[in-house]
This record gives structure tokens, C-alpha cells and sequence, in this order.
């Protein structure tokens, strides 16, 4: 039963986003013109195909997001844990933060981060 | 049904990814489609780990899948540059154009 | 809460990561004109680490809660290491320069190296071994693509990271096994486990094993997963490829040691035929494909597969004496192999011509008569000719076979052996009987110098005194 709460919101939540969705059939504007129809049609004409090539800087990001996104993995059982752990655990997670803040320290002034 | 699932469904499909990751490496000539097959791989152990965890009821197991994930995204991010570095070098990544040194 | 760590134990390790990432940090400061002092730091770094590793010795600890162990074996192994990585450094540093790419970041990734070498050498507990894996061989793929301006470097480096995560994940998968059958990783709890249930589950077992032995056998590069080393040691820079055929080979015997030799002692027949039949097919094959290379870089290569295969003899007689000959060996194989690339890379870098061909090597002993007795000497340790410290790797090795009742597995051994001299003396030849081509000019820089006069002095010194190294050894091997 402690759960229940969750199942209420769940179902409030889709019952609001359906709503509105189906909200706007009626009421939305509704406009058919060419460029509507293609793949991006936010107002401007597709220069390439998204299965082209990517500036190299979108993998540079992409590789720090992964690296240090998932490093965080390990503070999740740290955190749920917390109390029981106490001061030690907290002084490690500590020093495994500073391990990364060196790395992240390093790809800064290698200029990873700069984005021109 | 009800009732815990039995060990050997998630093992039979943990050896059903595992086999068609190294089914990828091994056929697949995109570096990148490569790379994929090798994280299917890991994830394959990743399910038999989690599946003895559950069985055995010991922790070790969860433990170890953080390290593979961890671990993984390092080497994913290794990976990754290695293939910009030649990607910038080379204009491809189809492995059937490493020919400065024989396969 | 205070966890069981021994922190004096683990002072080798916190001094090379405390140090590394500060080596890392300062070497943004040092100037262009000062980039020699990143090598004097990273060797300074080693000696420390090296040094806090002396009042362990004898003193065996077991720290993490059973899965980190810091005893003599290890420590030798330990040794080892950073004897290599030292050797490494000392021919790094003139060959960077000459490349335009001596960065802070080189160091780094070669301390950060020896750290997974270090892990894995101390580790009790299958997740410890695989973490000390991939910190070693993350930083190899790095190291090996390092000069990522040269196709032949990025080529290496991708061809090194694909096969090495693919081999890894066969490790892991054979991991993940032995710990759904026994219900632990820790290796000693692995041992106790199948010593109470002798007839547990021997067919997943044995395939757990075929998996860990395909992860542990592609990074000694056994046949039939040796693929990746003559390809990967040409394409890395030559200092490189003389730490990783040394380093990497000699960190996952370390682990095969202790997994198999004392993790899986129970289940001996589940595995030493295999490893056995691996060994003779591993030293055959390598001596086939060696002769035939007129690269010397790829014939050491090729050399290297073989040298893995009569290591393979040692690990198939197990126990303390097997584990003994085979770090004696690695010990031997440090000197001679980080030598031997050595030379490649000082000839590489001088005369002016790219490659590390055959007939580089041609009139050598008229250009620069020391470097090609160096050389001389190297290739006689490596073709395993008495006094030298290759000579007696083999006879240990061989000796303990045959005590083992291997004698075929001897026979077969020595006769590798004696194929092997063909292709090691033809590098003499070359070097005493044929005249250079051109006047070109061979300069050996001086800290090349000095890790070849070290390597020198370490084939002869354990030529010359086998037995103390050797009894060294041995008291190592019995407490693990």
C-alpha cells in the first residue's frame, strides 16, 4: 500500500498529458505547407541528412558526459547508505570526488571544454 | 504465473546476447558497429551477474556490475577517441581498410 | 565505521596514484625547454614507490577485507614492474622528442599502467584482478595510439582496443561463471568452496575456465589469440612496445598464477591439458612465424609469443617450484626484451630512416661497435646461450618440468629453443658480416645509454648468480 501514492501520481500524470494532448486536436492551429512534411521542420530547409557527419566536438563532449556521468554510478549506493556509513565513507567519497575533480581539473586546461 | 523467474532464463539470455555480440565483432565492418557488439557483450555479463546475485542472494555480484559499468564508459570513452584519431588520419572506419599492418 | 585497510601496505600504490595525478597536474607547468625534467619525475616517482615497498617484504599482509594481498609475490612482481617501467622511461624520453610529442600526459599514462600491474599482482578477489585489467590496458590503448598523428600508431591502437575489450569480455563472462557456480569472488573463497564440492558443476566450470584462460591468454598473446602482437608491438612507439611485452606479459601471468596455480589447484584436470597443449602450440607457432620476419621489431614480436609459450611450461608445473622458474623468467625477460627494443628504438631514431628493417642493422658492429655488442649480447640471452640470464630463465623452466615427469613437454621445449638461435643469430650476422649501406651517422643518446647498460648488467648479473635469485624466488612463490 505504501506504493499507492506512486500509482495516483502515475495515473495523474498521463491522465494530464493526455488531456492536453487531445486538447489541442480541436483547438490547435493546423497548417500543411511543404516544408511541414520534411524530417526538421522548424522553419528551415535541411542542408544535410542526420546520417552525415558530426562536427568532431559533439564526440569530444560526448566522451567527458560518459566518463564522468558514470562515474557518479557510485554515489548512489554511498547515498542510500549514508547514515549507516558514517564519517569514513564520507572522506573516501570525498577523495574519489577530488581523483575526479583532477580529471576534470586536466581536461579544462587541455581546453576539452572550450567549444570554438 | 507467479512466482521468482527461474536462473536459467535470464542465464540463456544473457548467452544469447553474449553470442551475438562476438557475432557482431566478428562480422561486422563498421568501427563503430563494432564497438556496440564489444558493449552488448559486457552487458551480457552484466545480466548473468545480476541473475547469481539475485539466485545466490549475496551482493557481490550488483558490486561487480558497477565496476563492469564504470570500467565499460572508460574504455568506451578510450575507444571512442581512438577511433576519432583515426578516423581523422584515414577518412574511414571500415576495417577492411586496415592494411598498413595485416589483420 | 572503519574498514579493514592496511594503509602501509598499500603505500606503493598510493604513492604512484598521489603522485601520477600530481606529475599530471605539474606538467603543465614545466617549459618546452625543460620538458627532460617529466622523465626525471616519473623515474624519481617509480624509485619512491619502489623503495616503500622494502619494509614489506617478508611482512605478508592480506588487507580489503581478504582481497588485496601484499606479499612476496607480489612484491617481486611488483619489482619487476617498475624495473621495466624504469627501463621504459630511460629510452622514452629522446624517442619523444624526436617525435614532437613529449608530453606530461606519456608519464602519466605509463605510472597509471604499473598501478593496474601493481592491483593485479596483489589481487585476491576476481573483481580486483579485473580492475587492475583495465586500468593496465586502458592505458596501453592509449599509450599504444600515443603518437596519433601516425596511421601505423592509430591502426595499432584500434586493432589493441577492440581485441583487448573483446578478450576482456571473455574474461568477465568466465567470471561471472566461476562466481554464479561457488557464490563468491574472492579467490581463496573460490578454493575452499570447490574443495568442499569436488564434483560441483564441472561442465560450466570448465567452460568458466576455457573463458578466463581465452581473457588471460590474449594478453601473455598465447596461441591461437596472439593475433594482436605483431601488429600492435610494430605500430607503438618502440618504448612502447618494450613496456607492454614485458609489463602486460608479466602482470597476467601474476594473475594466471594466482587463479589458476592457486585459486583452481583442485581442478587441475580441468585445465592443465589444455594449458599444456596451449604452451606447445604457442612456442611452436611462434618460432614458425619469427623466422620468417625480416622486421626486427615483428620478429621480436613473434619472439615474444614464444618466450609466452615456454612461460606457459612453467604455469603447467605450478605449484611453488612452477611459479618460481616462471617469475625468474620474467624477472630474466625484463632485462633482456625492454634491451632488445631498446636497440630498435635507438636505431630507429638515428639513422634517419624510418622502419626497423633487417638490413638497418647491417654493418652495425663497424657504425657503433658497443651498440652492436649490446645487441649481441641481448640476442644470446633471448636465444638462451649460458652465461646469461635468458639461458638460466630456460633451464629452470625446463628443470622443472622434467621434475614434473614433463620431460616430452622439456624436449619439445629446448628444441624451440635451439629453432629460436636461428633467427636470433641472423640479427648478428647481419650486424658482423655485412657492410653498412651509406655512412649513416648512429648516436645513442645518454639515457638510452644507461637503461641498456642496465640491461646489460642485469642478463649477466643473473647469469652469473642464479641460485641467489632464483632461492629469492622460491621463498616468494611459497607463501602465496
Amino acid at each position: 500500500m505504501e506504493y499507492s501514492g506512486l500509482l495516483i501520481f502515475a495515473l495523474f500524470a498521463a491522465g494530464f498529458a493526455g488531456l492536453i494532448w487531445l486538447l489541442g486536436v480541436p483547438f490547435g492551429p493546423r497548417v500543411r505547407l511543404g516544408y511541414k512534411e520534411q524530417p526538421v521542420e522548424c522553419g528551415k530547409t535541411p542542408f544535410d541528412l542526420p546520417s552525415g557527419r558530426f562536427d568532431v566536438k559533439f564526440y569530444m563532449v560526448a566522451i567527458l558526459f560518459v566518463v564522468f556521468d558514470v562515474e557518479m554510478m557510485f554515489l548512489y549506493p554511498w547515498a542510500t547508505l549514508f547514515r549507516k556509513l558514517g564519517l569514513f565513507a564520507f572522506a573516501e567519497m570525498m577523495v574519489f570526488l577530488a581523483v575526479l575533480g583532477v580529471g576534470l581539473a586536466y581536461a579544462w586546461r587541455r581546453g576539452a571544454l572550450n567549444w570554438d | 504465473m507467479s512466482g521468482p523467474i527461474p536462473l536459467q532464463w535470464p542465464l540463456a539470455l544473457s548467452a544469447l546476447l553474449f553470442t551475438l555480440g562476438v557475432v557482431g565483432v566478428l562480422t561486422r565492418r563498421n568501427m563503430i558497429q563494432v564497438f556496440m557488439s564489444l558493449e552488448l557483450m559486457l552487458n551480457a555479463v552484466n545480466l548473468n551477474l545480476v541473475a547469481f546475485a539475485r539466485h545466490s542472494e549475496s551482493i557481490t555480484g550488483q558490486v561487480f556490475v558497477l565496476f563492469v559499468f564504470t570500467v565499460a564508459a572508460a574504455e568506451a570513452a578510450v575507444g571512442l577517441a581512438i577511433i576519432i584519431a583515426f578516423y581523422r588520419n584515414k577518412q574511414t572506419l571500415n576495417v577492411d581498410e586496415f592494411n598498413l599492418l595485416k589483420w | 565505521m572503519m574498514p579493514d585497510i592496511h594503509y602501509a601496505a598499500i603505500l606503493p600504490e598510493l604513492c604512484l596514484v598521489v603522485f601520477g595525478l600530481g606529475h599530471l597536474m605539474l606538467s603543465f607547468t614545466v617549459r618546452e625547454e625543460n620538458k627532460g625534467s617529466l622523465a626525471a619525475m616519473a623515474i624519481l616517482i617509480l624509485a619512491v614507490a619502489g623503495a616503500t615497498m622494502i619494509p614489506l617484504w617478508n611482512h605478508p599482509v592480506v588487507t580489503f577485507a581478504g582481497s588485496y594481498a601484499v606479499d612476496n609475490f607480489a612484491l617481486f612482481f611488483k619489482w619487476v614492474f617498475l624495473l621495466a617501467a624504469v627501463l621504459a622511461i630511460l629510452h622514452s624520453g629522446s624517442y619523444l622528442r624526436q617525435e614532437g610529442m613529449e608530453h606530461g600526459e606519456y608519464y602519466t599514462l605509463l605510472l597509471f599502467a604499473v598501478l593496474g600491474m601493481m592491483v593485479m599482482a596483489s589481487a585476491r578477489d576476481l573483481m580486483v584482478v579485473y580492475v587492475g585489467l583495465e586500468l593496465m590496458s586502458i592505458t596501453f590503448y592509449c599509450l599504444v595510439g600515443y603518437l596519433r598523428g601516425r596511421l601505423g600508431s592509430n591502426e595499432a591502437a584500434l586493432k589493441y582496443f577492440i581485441l583487448g575489450a573483446f578478450s576482456s569480455a571473455f574474461l568477465l563472462y568466465g567470471f561471472s561463471l566461476i562466481y554464479g557456480i561457488t557464490g563468491t569472488t574472492s579467490i581463496a573463497g573460490i578454493h575452499t568452496f570447490l574443495a568442499a564440492h569436488p564434483e560441483a558443476m564441472a561442465a560450466p566450470l570448465a567452460l568458466a575456465i576455457v573463458m578466463v584462460i581465452v581473457g588471460l591468454g590474449f594478453k601473455v598473446s598465447m596461441v591461437p589469440f596472439h593475433f594482436w602482437s605483431p601488429d600492435v608491438y610494430t605500430g607503438a612507439p618502440t618504448p612502447v612496445t618494450a613496456f607492454l611485452s614485458v609489463g602486460s606479459e608479466a602482470a597476467a601471468f601474476a594473475a594466471i598464477l594466482r587463479i589458476f596455480v592457486s585459486g583452481l589447484s583442485g581442478q587441475s584436470e580441468l585445465w592443465t591439458g589444455l594449458v599444456t597443449a596451449l604452451a606447445v602450440i604457442t612456442m611452436t607457432v611462434g618460432n614458425l612465424m619469427a623466422i620468417q620476419q625480416r622486421d626486427v621489431k615483428r620478429m621480436l614480436a613473434y619472439s615474444s609469443v614464444t618466450h609466452a609459450g615456454y612461460i606457459l611450461v612453467g604455469v603447467v608445473v605450478g605449484g611453488s617450484v612452477g611459479s618460481a622458474t616462471v617469475m625468474f623468467y620474467m624477472l630474466s625477460y625484463a632485462f633482456m626484451n625492454v634491451g632488445a627494443f631498446g636497440v630498435v628504438a635507438a636505431l630507429n631514431r638515428t639513422d634517419g630512416r624510418e622502419g626497423s628493417n633487417l638490413d638497418h642493422f647491417a654493418g652495425l658492429a663497424k657504425l657503433h661497435p658497443a651498440l652492436a655488442a649490446v645487441m649481441l649480447m641481448l640476442m644470446l640471452s633471448l636465444a638462451g646461450i649460458p652465461p646469461t640470464a635468458g639461458f638460466f630463465g630456460k633451464f629452470y623452466i625446463f628443470m622443472g618440468a622434467v621434475k614434473a615427469n614433463l620431460i616430452w613437454l622439456a624436449i619439445i621445449g629446448m628444441l624451440n629453443s635451439a629453432v629460436s638461435a636461428y633467427y636470433y643469430l641472423r640479427v648478428a650476422v647481419y650486424m658482423y658480416m655485412r657492410e653498412p649501406e651509406g655512412e649513416p651517422q648512429v648516436m645513442v643518446p645518454v639515457s638510452m645509454r644507461w637503461s641498456l647498460a642496465a640491461s646489460i648488467i642485469g642478463i649477466f648479473g643473473l647469469g652469473l648468480f642464479p641460485d641467489a635469485v632464483l632461492a629469492l624466488a622460491r621463498a616468494s612463490a611459497a607463501a602465496f
